[in-house]
């Protein structure tokens, strides 16, 4: 049952697998081991970034493909339902519409990018991408009737979905029974879900020859695989991920903007996460996400007292100081790509 | 002969077509001098990068950060000047310039050199890596900027002769943007020359082409990258001063926004060309002017819609380099 | 043959993960000229580049002049005075022929600087340099971006010369040509070693000669008895050498 679930591909080490079902029982619990908004908010937030990462290391990780274009997918999913829900109201109906709208225009566009430039180097799909997705982020917040520009959309979602929706008056286990709550197991489901499709795609016949063409494009191509036509169809299929990832964002947060789902710091967020989690293997991005976000939410916390500490010494203190937590981070990036290519669950022995 | 001059011609078509939309010839003279002005900017930040990249097949991300550095590394010099600078005349001006752009030269050459053997040279020949490598570095050197010159956006002022417009007929000149069109072409003459008059330009555009036979014939082309990256960097510098006044502000992610127009640049040239680098650098300035005064919104979006144009015209870019 | 400029001793080179030279053993001696000669395949490319430090032996020495030069780097075996002409000739085409030249000159920091009683000379080898020599190399036909490529390896005295394949794709007129210019070459005291598969170029210029297969040396002698001996030719060189004459 567990080996369907999972395709076959089971973690490799006993360490991994016990690392996995703790960070999934642990976003499980969530809600109820540890009680509070901030801590609800940290769990939705890795679960949508375990989507978002995992599309990406499809591009990635196994297809060498980079980008830097995800987060503009990322984006219009976000778009996608935070329009449909101010414009057609807070129903079932408008999030369908909004998802459907979402997906279609991110499987296009990247349809349309992906032939485009996929043909050419890795490198030159990375400048093209990285233009595509700035020009995007400008247009965004130009075209501010329909996106509420810089500052974004705040709407209102489904009845069963809004905190103001009580299941049962009394809290259970510290948790208040509510649309909150409901729409944290939505999101919880759907990423489950997601994660468990997107490690089908890898473990098809389709996944390995992607793999092939990472590994040597001439060969592939030699043996009469379309390289291009692959490649195209996993930039598509990331694509698609990727905006279902920023819907279940903006479901989570009632609002979208600019900052929340387009900006190129949430791009660079995905980088370290694929790197730090190990390039090539889907249960990177799970532990990637979880360690992540978890850091970026604490690790403010922890510069705060660095910076008290080391007050007087110039620059260090200035870089210790908390609004500098990206500097760490890049220093981090930096050095896992240098020193651990193959990331935490590389290391821990689930070599691709 | 044909296919080396066609792209050339345009420059001045672009300009042409621009001056019926544009409607007053005033205006477009205007647009235009900017346009060149924001053009040879750009050239003089992209042309270290696609040689870097002809050169070495490295291709930089992080050079924007070079060009943050250098405004910031102006701004410094220039703050104990502000008094005499907002006074003195045109020449005196230009003496006491030479010195703030030569410190942000000296700053963003010497940081590309330690940029290079400690963030470039572990990853030669892995293009996946150096991608992540130097946007990592980019990261980091913008997050260093910020510790050390604080996240605030700083006003850069010009100095007080460099204020201002020249009236050539009905059309406004703004005195700076002559001056930065001058300094672009006074670099692109002085790289034209290099390359093809001296046996140094002479193994870089050999190098482009084959590293292999360069080496073959005794020469140490590591040497002659790490000189040519230094160079580079040093450029992007230049350019980031030119850049924060052209601005008159400047921030530590200056640098990466510019990059988006940089790397629509040397695509648009074809990876590794000067001369590519220089007409896409022209056509980029001029486009971003021309649509910014005719329909802001699309402004960057047209851009993208050149490069898109001149990618199905020539997929290699205007000017493909052989063996790329 | 103690008199060697340069000698392989055991040379192993390996490319990625394919073991190309298994062992390889033979010398070049000073004022002749060597042929190298084999089948597609039989790693003679993969010695001139071993030798030039373009790849790396994995094993073995490299003497030249009695020194190993396995583990110096491309430039510093180029500076040592070795010449080198890829099989893909290495002719910079954005480059006009003068500055082609010019590179290849490295004492020479300009153009003028390249002695002209020399440059007469190679004129006199190829005419057809001087007569293209501002025009962009790319510009050339096949065969004059051959005697380009000879010519720059040549362009100063250089102690040896290695060549790839100078007859690749000429027509037979041309061929006489260059046929030409090796015997020049070889009147001026020039140390070759030559890559080659057509086997009446090499009978025609060859003084010694060792013949390759599958990585290692199986042959080696004078070019005159393996030319008498048309057994050991098919032995040898089997009907790939025959099919392109």
């Amino acid at each position: 049952m567990l080996r369907t679930l999972l395709s076959e591909d089971l973690p490799k080490s006993r360490v991994l697998a016990f690392l996995l079902a703790a960070i999934v029982l642990a976003l499980f619990l969530t809600p109820f081991l540890v009680p509070g908004a901030k801590a609800m908010g940290v769990a939705a937030k890795i679960l949508v970034f375990v989507v978002l990462v995992a599309s990406y290391d499809l591009l990635l990780g196994y297809t060498g493909i980079v980008s830097f274009a995800h987060t503009m997918f990322f984006g219009i999913g976000a778009y996608g339902v935070a329009i449909a829900f101010t414009r057609l109201g807070p129903s079932w109906g408008a999030l369908a519409a909004g998802l459907a709208g979402a997906v279609l225009l991110s499987a296009l566009l990247a349809f349309v990018i992906g032939l485009f430039s996929l043909r050419v180097r890795a490198i030159f799909y990375a400048m093209i991408t990285l233009a595509v997705a700035s020009a995007f982020q400008t247009l965004a917040s130009q075209l501010s009737d329909l996106t509420g520009g810089e500052d974004g959309l705040n709407f209102k979602v489904p009845e069963v979905l809004s905190p103001a929706f009580e299941l049962h008056p009394d809290p259970v286990l510290g948790a208040s029974l509510d649309g909150k709550l409901l729409t944290y197991y939505l999101v919880f489901a759907a990423a489950m879900l997601l994660f468990l499709a997107m490690l089908r795609i890898i473990n098809s016949p389709f996944g390995r020859v992607l793999v092939a063409i990472r590994e040597n494009d001439f060969r592939a191509e030699a043996l009469g695989y379309r390289v291009v036509v692959y490649r195209t169809w996993s930039n598509v299929l990331a694509a698609v991920f990727a905006t279902l990832a920023g819907s279940l964002l903006a479901l989570w947060l009632r609002y979208n903007g600019p900052d929340t789902s387009l900006s190129f710091e949430i791009m660079l967020d995905i980088l370290l996460m694929v790197v730090i989690g190990g390039m090539g293997t889907l249960y990177g991005a799970l532990v990637g996400a979880a360690l992540f976000v978890v850091a970026q939410s604490y690790l403010q916390d922890l510069l705060r007292l660095a910076h008290g500490a080391l007050e007087g010494v110039p620059v260090v203190s200035a870089l210790a100081s908390p609004d500098r937590w990206l500097f760490w981070l890049g220093l981090l990036f930096v050095l896992s790509v240098y020193y651990f290519p193959a990331g935490i669950v590389g290391r821990l022995g689930n070599k691709r | 002969m044909n296919r080396a001059h066609l792209p050339l011609i345009l420059v001045p078509a672009l300009a042409l077509l621009a001056l019926p939309l544009v409607g007053s010839l005033p205006s477009w003279a205007t647009l235009t001098i900017a346009g060149l002005a924001m053009g040879m900017i750009i050239f003089v930040i992209a042309s270290g990068l696609t040689l870097i990249f002809g050169l070495m097949d490295v291709l930089n991300f992080g050079h924007g950060a070079f060009i943050s550095l250098g405004a910031y590394v102006a701004m410094a010099v220039m703050l104990p000047m502000a008094g005499s600078l907002e006074t003195a005349s045109f020449a005196a001006t230009l003496a006491m310039l030479v010195p703030v752009t030569l410190a942000a030269m000296a700053v963003t050459g010497a940081i590309g050199l330690a940029f290079e053997r400690v963030i470039i040279r572990p990853v030669y020949g892995q293009h996946l890596k150096q991608i992540l490598i130097t946007m990592g570095g980019m990261i980091v050197a913008e997050e260093l900027i910020k510790a050390i010159w604080g996240p605030q956006q700083i006003p850069l002022n010009l100095p007080g002769s460099l204020k201002g417009s020249l009236l050539v007929g009905e059309a406004a000149i703004e005195k700076y943007r002559l001056l930065a069109v001058g300094i672009g072409l006074a670099v692109f003459l002085a790289m034209l020359w290099t390359l093809n008059r001296t046996k140094i330009g002479l193994l870089i555009r050999a190098g482009v082409q084959d590293r292999e036979m360069v080496e073959s014939l005794g020469y140490r082309i590591r040497t002659l990258f790490v000189g040519v990256f230094v160079a580079g960097s040093a450029l992007a510098g230049l350019g980031g001063v030119l850049w924060g006044l052209y601005q008159q502000n400047i921030t530590a992610a200056m640098g990466a926004q510019v990059n988006v127009l940089i790397f629509i640049v040397i695509i648009i040239g074809g990876l590794g060309s000067t001369a590519g680098c220089f007409v896409g650098a022209l056509l980029v300035g001029l486009m971003a002017n021309y649509t910014g005064f005719l329909a802001p919104k699309v402004a960057l979006f047209s851009n993208i819609l050149l490069m898109t144009a001149i990618l199905l015209w020539r997929p290699q870019g205007l000017y493909p380099v052989a063996n790329r | 043959m103690s008199d060697a400029l340069l000698s392989l001793e055991g040379v192993e080179t390996h490319i990625g993960r394919y073991h190309i030279l298994h062992g390889v053993d033979f010398a070049v001696p000073k004022g002749e000229l060597t042929m190298l000669l084999g089948r597609n395949g039989a790693g003679k490319t993969t010695t001139l580049r071993t030798i030039m430090g373009l790849w790396r032996a994995s094993a073995g020495r490299v003497r030249f002049e009695g020194a190993d030069i396995a583990a110096l780097p491309t430039p510093a075996i180029a500076a040592s005075g070795i010449a080198y002409v890829p099989e893909n000739m290495g002719i910079f085409t954005d480059l006009t022929v003068a500055e082609n030249m010019t590179l290849a000159a490295r004492g020479a920091k300009r153009l003028a600087d390249i002695d002209t009683a020399r440059l007469e000379w190679i004129f006199g080898l190829f005419p057809a340099l001087r007569k293209f020599w501002g025009s962009r190399a790319g510009v050339l036909s096949g065969g004059q971006k051959q005697m380009l490529a000879v010519a720059r390896a040549i362009v100063e005295p250089r102690k040896l010369l290695l060549i790839d394949e100078p007859t690749k794709g000429l027509a037979p007129a041309i061929i006489g040509h260059m046929m030409d210019a090796f015997r020049e070459l070889k009147r001026s005291g020039a140390t070759i070693l030559l890559v080659e598969q057509n086997f009446n170029f090499a009978r025609a210029l060859g003084d010694g000669v060792a013949v390759m297969d599958d990585g290692r040396i199986v042959h080696r002698g004078r070019m005159r008895e393996l030319a008498e001996d048309e057994a050991l030719q098919t032995r040898l060189l089997g009907l790939s050498l025959a099919a392109h004459q």
